[in-house]
């Protein structure tokens, strides 16, 4: 298939945003993955949060690698500027990017392949930069566009649709992420909305490395008896430790749930989360309880999911390099070119 | 019969990686500097840290030959471990340098060169009873006593320890001491001047003395790099550092002390052109420094950025390879790696500077052909002119220069109803407009893929728009053979049916064979070729020449394959000159292999022979 042209007319009445966009504003051309797919979810829940922030579309780049997931930038956001690149490659083409334009807001869209096996080495460095981004893997354990390998998250013991064992360990993002030093962990599920919505405006607000693994099932090839990413496995195995709500801005904050299982974590920039915490023991500021946390439920053959852990603080790559306020690519010859003077000067230090 | 030479001849210090000579050797070679003779020094140094043997070459001649000639005409002797080898490469009637402390055995020495010993080691112990100052404060002593030796002026090594330990009281004094340590007891012990000796002559004038992968940096500065990543390799790192040192010094903003620059050291070269292309893609110069295994790993993404037509540059310090092959010896060995760097069907824009200046020059105007052509550029240096210091003419900026930014399309212009197709050829000369990211709410953006798509960049598996983008690509292609740098022409005093092409490092070992052939009464035009893709006058350069030389290190004569490809040459007509053996090429090698070549060609002409 070459391209379909979606249709442009929309109900006269669609609701507006701050911006006056509708989220019609917000979406892309139309999907060519598998009806069904957890994948086209993600990209459904991505317009919602851009349109309910009031983000220009225009402000936004979407970078990907290669794979279903990476081909899903094209799906949505059909005014920002996107670029699919090399397979595992994202984070170094994203980390450029964030580096010629601080302005801009980036969103990075890879796959379990793409992040876990042929760019984990990338997928860890631009974590440990703290490149200010929000890194979604829409991970489905398993290679869709080749037609349904492992995945180095397929959990061992799994099943193939074709019936083989998966023998070898399976990487848990989420934990990696921990260590190697992100400011926003969370995990959802493509099939909780309510859920993945506000963590991903949480992440788009967080001004340092968001990272978001998503479990988003392969209905063509990982969605069977045996599977432990399909939506009736991650349904039973769900253990959500919280439930998230953002408020952007200044608005005050109304509380309607019980004492004592409410934290508010106020952001960098004013916005503030609202969590619900289903677990009244779970501090989301806590790294190193977050990752204990997270092993021992996995030991219990429990998927842990919502906001594990947030920095309200957090640095980022800019702030590090101590980079100027402007964009870089903004700069002109006038701010980068030292001029014959100061060559003048060198030469004369080179005799 | 002892060499009598005056500023014409070679010293060559043997050394142990590690011992601290490096600063002192690379003090003589200054100080010759200074006393108005151009020197060309050589660095020559194993993989490794501390204890293997590294030498410095430096060439000293007054008309100015910077090519590296072969031959030792003076050896400072300083490493047991390769004494026999290098007191074989002392040329019949040369001298011999050593550290005379430990008495050695007749057999060690040759009758044909005058042996020098100073008591190195003796003096040393004598005078210091700390182990690693016996080591540093020996290197320096024997650069007094090579100011004896060789007449250098005392007063232009004082100056430069001077520049070198300003601020540093505590070690200016003790080198100065140092130094006369040891040219007093050759004053006092030897006959001095030796007939190798220096005087003072004018033959620096302006020039500059400085390593390639500097004068690339401060190009890349000048040029408007702001974003830089890479992945430390030899011998491109210093290019990188130097960018960083430059960079702290020219862009740091005086008032919030922010940086106008960012520099990553990316985990490899894939991240490291990833980086660099993900900042071009976002209207920031960017630019990555390796070598050829770096080369190998970024394939991928080149293919990338020839396709989504991403500006980019890329300077190659050549190595040798293949694989890791000698990490610290020089050659040409890339140009058809990078020429057609990875799948599909690729070419890309070579760059080939034949010394700082132009790498000077060529790492600045990259950046501008980059954002003109919207494709990869590769400045090609290599370690010869990249690691060593070169005299060459001083660095020039026009102040009115402005960076071209290349077709770019801003929201004025969309607003005002330009049609905007990212891969539209609108102008015929391939090249298309692009936008940057965030420029407008609702039009002009656009998707960068790898995979096929339209002119309008939507995504297509089509044949038709596929071919049709591929057309594009090499009219853009013949397009970069009038931008890129011309190449440069020679001509012979008389007339003649040889012509030699060269490149990059090879430029002062050619221009001086170029002599030796001409006294051998063998005219021969020459053109020195700056880039790829090859400008016309290439082609017609080899059609006004029966033969064609192509002077080249490496093994395989990339070059001339290139030039057979691109211009459809017969093979016959181009006579492969090549050098690979990881030391840079010489006049008497070219002189050598072109000379020989020639006495045969003048027994039997091909063209008569065909007819």
């Amino acid at each position: 298939m070459t391209y379909v042209v979606k249709p442009q007319f929309h109900h006269p009445a669609l609701p507006k945003n701050e911006l006056g966009y509708t989220h019609r504003d917000y979406e892309g051309s139309i999907s060519t993955l598998c009806a069904g797919c957890g994948h086209d979810s993600i990209s459904a829940t991505l317009i919602e949060a851009c349109f309910e922030l009031s983000i220009a579309p225009h402000r936004v780049a979407k970078l990907s690698g290669i794979g279903c997931s990476s081909k899903t930038p094209t799906y949505f956001l059909g005014n920002s500027h996107g670029f699919n690149s090399v397979h595992g490659r994202m984070p170094s083409v994203l980390t450029g990017a964030n580096l010629a334009n601080r302005d801009l807001i980036y969103l990075g869209v890879s796959g379990d392949g793409d992040s876990a096996s042929i760019g984990f080495g990338q997928f860890a460095h631009a974590l440990r930069r703290g490149v200010n981004m929000v890194y979604i893997v829409e991970n489905n354990g398993v290679y869709g566009l080749t037609k349904g390998q492992f995945s180095a998250t397929a959990d061992r013991g799994s099943k193939s649709k074709r019936g083989v064992t998966n023998n070898d360990n399976s990487i848990d993002l989420v934990a990696m992420a921990l260590q190697l030093g992100a400011t926003f962990v969370a995990r959802s599920f493509s099939g909780d909305k309510t859920q993945l919505l506000p963590i991903i405006k949480a992440a788009i607000e967080h001004q340092g490395a968001a990272f978001i693994d998503v479990i988003s099932p392969c209905v063509a090839f990982n969605n069977h008896a045996g599977s432990t990413k399909s939506f009736d496995y991650v349904r039973e195995h769900n253990e959500a430790v919280n439930r998230l709500d953002v408020i952007t801005g200044r608005a005050p904050i109304k509380i309607d749930y019980a004492p004592g299982s409410v934290q508010i974590v106020e952001q960098h920039d004013g916005t503030k989360l609202v969590l619900r915490k289903l677990d009244s023991d779970y501090d989301v500021h806590d790294r190193v309880a977050a990752m204990t946390f997270l092993q021992t439920h996995a030991a219990k053959g429990q998927i842990v999911t919502g906001l594990l852990y947030v920095d309200s603080e957090p640095e980022d790559l800019h702030h590090h390099l101590n980079t100027v306020d402007a964009a870089l690519n903004t700069l002109s010859e006038k701010e980068l070119c030292p001029g014959s003077a100061a060559l003048e000067k060198i030469n004369a230090s080179l005799r | 019969m002892p060499i009598q030479s005056v500023n014409d001849f070679v010293v060559r210090f043997a050394n142990v990686n590690g011992s601290g000579s490096a600063s002192a050797n690379e003090m003589f070679a200054r100080a010759v500097l200074r006393m108005g003779i151009p020197v060309a020094p050589r660095n020559i140094f194993p993989s490794n840290i501390q204890g293997l043997p590294t030498w410095y070459e430096v060439r000293i001649s007054e008309a100015g030959h910077l090519g590296a000639r072969g031959g030792t005409d003076l050896l400072v002797a300083m490493n047991p471990q390769t004494w026999d080898k290098d007191v074989a490469t002392i040329e019949p009637g040369g001298y011999l340098l050593y550290d005379s402390t430990k008495p050695l055995p007749a057999s060690k020495f040759r009758d044909d060169i005058s042996v020098i010993g100073v008591p190195l080691t003796e003096i040393c112990n004598r005078e210091y009873s700390e182990p690693r100052q016996r080591q540093l404060f020996k290197n320096i002593i024997y650069v007094g006593a090579l100011s004896a030796l060789l007449d250098i002026d005392v007063a232009a090594i004082e100056q430069l320890i001077g520049e070198q330990y300003k601020g540093k009281e505590k070690l200016l004094q003790p080198n100065i001491h140092a130094l006369h340590l040891g040219r007093d007891w050759a004053l006092a012990n030897l006959t001095c001047p030796l007939g190798i000796r220096l005087k003072r002559a004018d033959a620096v004038k302006d020039r500059i003395f400085v390593e390639g992968n500097a004068a690339a940096a401060l190009g890349a500065v000048y040029g408007g790099a702001t974003v830089c990543a890479w992945y430390p390799i030899t011998p491109s790192s210093s290019l990188a550092d130097a960018f960083t040192r430059h960079c702290a010094r020219l862009r740091v903003d005086p008032e919030t002390k922010k940086s106008k620059y960012a520099i990553i050291q990316a985990e490899d070269e894939l991240a490291s052109i990833g980086v660099v292309i993900g900042a071009a893609w976002n209207g920031a110069r960017a630019f990555t420094a390796t070598s050829g295994p770096g080369i190998s790993l970024m394939q991928e993404f080149l293919g990338l950025a020839y396709f989504a037509e991403i500006p980019s540059v890329v300077f190659d310090v050549q190595r040798a390879g293949p694989s890791t092959g000698m990490p610290t010896r020089t050659q040409q060995c890339d140009v058809l790696s990078c020429a057609y760097a990875s799948h599909g069907d690729t070419k890309h824009i070579l760059l080939f500077p034949e010394d700082p200046a132009e790498a000077f020059e060529f790492g600045a105007q990259a950046f501008d052909l980059a954002d003109r052509l919207q494709t990869p550029i590769f400045v090609m240096l290599d370690l010869d002119i990249g690691m060593n210091h070169r005299l060459c003419r001083p660095f020039k900026w026009d102040d009115a220069r402005k960076y071209d930014r290349g077709k770019v399309m801003t929201a004025a212009d969309l607003d005002a109803g330009k049609e905007f197709g990212r891969y539209l050829d609108v102008d015929s000369d391939g090249i298309p407009y692009r936008t940057y990211p965030g420029t407008h709410p609702s039009k002009g953006s656009f998707f960068t893929r790898g995979t096929s798509r339209d002119r309008y960049a939507r995504y297509t598996e089509e044949g038709a728009p596929y071919a049709d983008n591929m057309q594009r690509l090499l009219r853009k292609f013949e397009t970069a053979k009038d931008l890129v740098p011309r190449p440069l022409l020679a001509q012979a005093p008389k007339p003649t049916r040889y012509g030699v092409i060269y490149y990059g490092s090879t430029s002062p070992a050619m221009d001086e064979a170029i002599d030796l052939i001409e006294a051998r009464g063998q005219p021969v035009d020459r053109l020195r070729i700056r880039a790829f893709p090859f400008h016309s006058s290439v082609s017609s350069f080899i059609a006004e020449h029966d033969f064609v030389f192509v002077v080249e290190q490496n093994r395989d004569a990339q070059l001339r394959s290139l030039i057979v490809n691109e211009c459809s040459i017969d093979p016959v007509r181009l006579v492969p000159i090549l050098h690979y053996d990881g030391t840079p090429i010489t006049a008497r090698h070219i002189a050598g292999a072109v000379g020989d070549h020639l006495d045969k060609l003048k027994v039997r002409p091909l063209r008569k022979v065909m007819s």
